[in-house]
């Protein structure tokens, strides 16, 4: 490939190889960023402890990770679970909608319901909502041969319309002076805080969520079939595998738990449903999904230290005042470095000898 | 086993990165601590411009100091950057999206002794007061200049949002051009967004093509003056003066001019005479205003607008005076009559002329 370097694939790939190469990525994104720091005349050392200090310093900073992350992590998982098998799901942020939607729909027609019922009644509204988003393209991509890429992103902006729609007109708060809102949800709708502490109950789905799809994948013959599928689709076929069945599977299961995000943020972090709602978290999830190379545990670590770039940098613009695009710009360093590290944990770089 | 190991070194760098934030270092200020929270970055020339104008004159009041987080998220974000400003000991926190106010609302009730103002909504609490002023005035002037200049007879107005700040702007602008082109009608594109520069200048095109030939907007980015330039006709600014941008289509701009105001609030709060109330202040406090307006507009319409203006900062003329008719034809404000500041505020339908829905 070159006069002077070679690449050759690597036969093991030790665990501490890829720990170095991870934190040998981040600490490089991290000297990019003091670098953009100090160029813009701030102190490049502060910047970076601000921070992390705005980030992790502090109990309340680590709860509000927390409570960013949890958004992030189900959409994360979900998309995951459709990547396995291979199939492009873009809809999360579709799907969340949808989920917030089911969820309040829910919330405001059965207002006089006790806690212990209306939020399963949510929850099951919202699931059933985010799987028909997802198994709508699946449907479509099985009968009509249509690209599920283009179809869950198209169905993106309609869920995001629909859900415009209903603010805007049906739903809207007869008190909120005009304002795109629905009424404050009933008290018994609200997910609850964690005993004492700032994080609400989104975080334990988010854990049973994540062990439960573990599971299935590790242990499951249905998993198995997926994991295998997801390999070669050809194969997969050949060995008879119901693969048709399994992308109906997966659609509607990665809808599902992008729409139980849905029901998290409207539930527990808005009180209501409002067009603010949608920041991108459905993207945002596919990034993360990538990062952590689908695996469940890593999702979540991802999920954090994205959650927590994005409080962090709040604290550093309070602080310097650097604008608010630096956030982007370290979030987009940090994906490429990881991403690029990657190279080096299955490759190998060596010096040609000359002969 | 390997996974395991791999998610072992994570979690190291990760208890790494928490144990450099946990040593902080607390520096004890008497200064006044003034927070602001932004929609979108400061350098747009827009809304959060015109408020961060605001704040680099009171940054320079002695014993205050101030900061600003631009571009929050209307939602959870703004309630954590706001509740962060609290706890990092900031006296009074400015938050400038109608988005704001619950979250504000949430965070105001956490921290009794912080003072809240929140820009465009209308709740308030023991510590928190809401404030706008009435553009709708310096809408209408600007509507007088865009109804005498247009020969199509067709007003482009970009928008952002169906609520009522943005529809009441829009009927006010309506009825100043019509005060002097019975004529003029106003074509209204929502652009669902408040700073988006693309999707702006994309809207005003759009405006274009059906043979507009002055584009107003109410959006944050210089975006529809471009467009405006670009085709060879006149524009109307929003926020500050966008002259800067399209000189030879831009004939005036409706402004804000922040800095009284909140030079007011800060020395209220200072000396202790600050109340929760909700400040609604017009041209006449000059919180509102009219840019200088383009020479290419003739002489005698520039004396007419400011005649009008003086008008409304003597009170002799109400911009929403009866009769008013909707699009309809259905009387909504009554022969002698004045629109009230609640029914201004619930602004949820657009005066004859307009064309466009208001959803």
């Amino acid at each position: 490939m070159n006069q002077w370097l070679r690449i050759t694939k690597r036969q093991e790939r030790p665990a501490w190889r890829s720990c170095l190469v991870l934190a040998g990525a981040i600490l490089f994104s991290l000297a990019v960023s003091a670098f953009l720091l100090a160029v813009q005349g701030r102190p490049p050392l502060r910047g970076l402890w601000l921070l992390f200090q705005g980030a992790y310093g502090s109990l309340w900073a680590i709860e509000d990770c927390l409570n960013k992350a949890v958004p992030i992590y189900l959409c994360s998982l979900g998309v995951a679970v459709a990547f396995r098998l291979q199939v492009w799901n873009i809809g999360a942020e579709g799907q969340y909608a949808l989920g917030a939607v089911g969820a309040t729909w829910a919330a405001l027609s059965f207002p006089g319901l006790p806690a212990v019922f209306l939020i399963p009644a949510m929850m099951a509204v919202a699931f059933a909502a985010g799987a028909l988003w997802g198994l709508i393209p699946a449907i479509l991509k099985l009968r009509m041969r249509a690209n599920e890429i283009i179809v869950t992103l198209m169905l993106n902006y309609i869920a995001i319309l629909f859900l415009d729609y209903l603010v805007y007109g049906p739903w809207k708060d007869p008190v909120s002076f005009g304002f795109p809102m629905t009424p404050i949800f009933p008290p018994a709708a609200v997910i609850d805080r964690i005993g004492g502490t700032g994080l609400h109950w989104g975080l334990a789905l988010c854990v049973v969520c994540g062990l439960l799809i573990w599971v299935f994948f590790r242990f499951t013959r249905l998993g198995y079939e997926l994991k295998a599928s997801g390999e070669n689709v050809r194969a997969a076929r050949y060995a008879r595998l119901p693969y048709s069945r399994l992308v109906l599977l997966v659609m509607a299961l990665s809808g599902a738990l992008a729409g139980w995000a849905g029901f998290v943020e409207a539930s527990a972090t808005l009180n209501r449903l409002q067009p603010s709602i949608m920041v991108g978290y459905g993207y945002t999830a596919i990034v993360v999904a990538w990062l952590a190379r689908l695996n469940p545990l890593y999702i979540g670590f991802a999920a954090f230290l994205l959650a927590g770039l994005r409080v962090g940098v709040e604290n550093l613009q309070l602080e310097l005042q650097v604008p608010a695009a630096f956030g982007q710009i370290m979030e987009g360093l940090i994906l490429l470095s990881v991403l690029a590290g990657g190279f080096f944990i299955d490759y190998r770089l060596s010096l040609r000898r000359r002969s | 086993m390997r996974k395991w190991i791999t998610g072992a070194g994570f979690a190291l760098v990760l208890s790494m990165i928490f144990w450099c934030g946990t040593a902080s270092a607390e520096e004890a200020a008497k200064e006044l601590k003034v927070g602001f929270v932004y929609v979108s970055p400061v350098g747009d020339a827009g809304w959060s411009y015109a408020h961060d104008q605001g704040r680099l004159v009171i940054d320079e009041m002695e014993g205050v100091e101030t900061a600003y987080v631009e571009k929050v998220p209307e939602g959870p974000d703004a309630e954590r950057v706001m509740l962060n400003m609290a706890r990092k000991d900031f006296d009074l926190v400015f938050a400038t999206s109608f988005g704001y106010m619950d979250p504000m609302l949430k965070v105001a009730q956490r921290f009794p002794d912080v003072t809240f103002m929140h820009c465009s909504g209308f709740k308030t609490a023991d510590n928190m007061g809401n404030y706008f002023g009435r553009m709708y005035q310096a809408r209408y002037l600007t509507g007088m200049v865009a109804g005498a200049m247009t020969e199509s007879n067709v007003l482009g107005f970009v928008a952002a949002f169906p609520i009522p700040e943005v529809i009441r702007g829009i009927n006010a602008f309506a009825l100043g051009a019509q005060a002097v082109n019975p004529d003029a009608t106003v074509r209204v594109v929502w652009t669902k967004t408040w700073y988006d520069p693309a999707t702006e200048k994309e809207a005003a095109k759009s405006l274009l093509d059906i043979g507009a030939d002055v584009i107003a907007q109410h959006q944050d980015s210089p975006g529809p003056q471009e467009a405006a330039q670009e085709q060879g006709v006149y524009s109307i600014g929003y926020n500050t003066d966008m002259r800067a941008f399209a000189p030879k289509a831009h004939l005036v701009a409706a402004v804000w001019n922040w800095a009284p105001f909140y030079t007011e609030m800060v020395k209220q709060v200072r000396n202790g005479t600050w109340e929760p109330k909700a400040y609604w202040y017009g041209i006449e406090k000059g919180i509102v205003d009219i840019s200088t307006i383009n020479d290419i507009v003739p002489q005698e319409i520039q004396k007419q607008v400011l005649e009008r203006k003086g008008e409304i900062v003597e009170e002799k003329f109400h911009v929403f005076s009866g009769p008013i008719r909707d699009q309809k034809g259905k009387e909504r404000i009554a022969e002698g009559k004045t629109a009230t500041d609640p029914e201004m505020l619930g602004m949820d339908w657009f005066v004859e002329g307009v064309v466009g829905t208001t959803e």
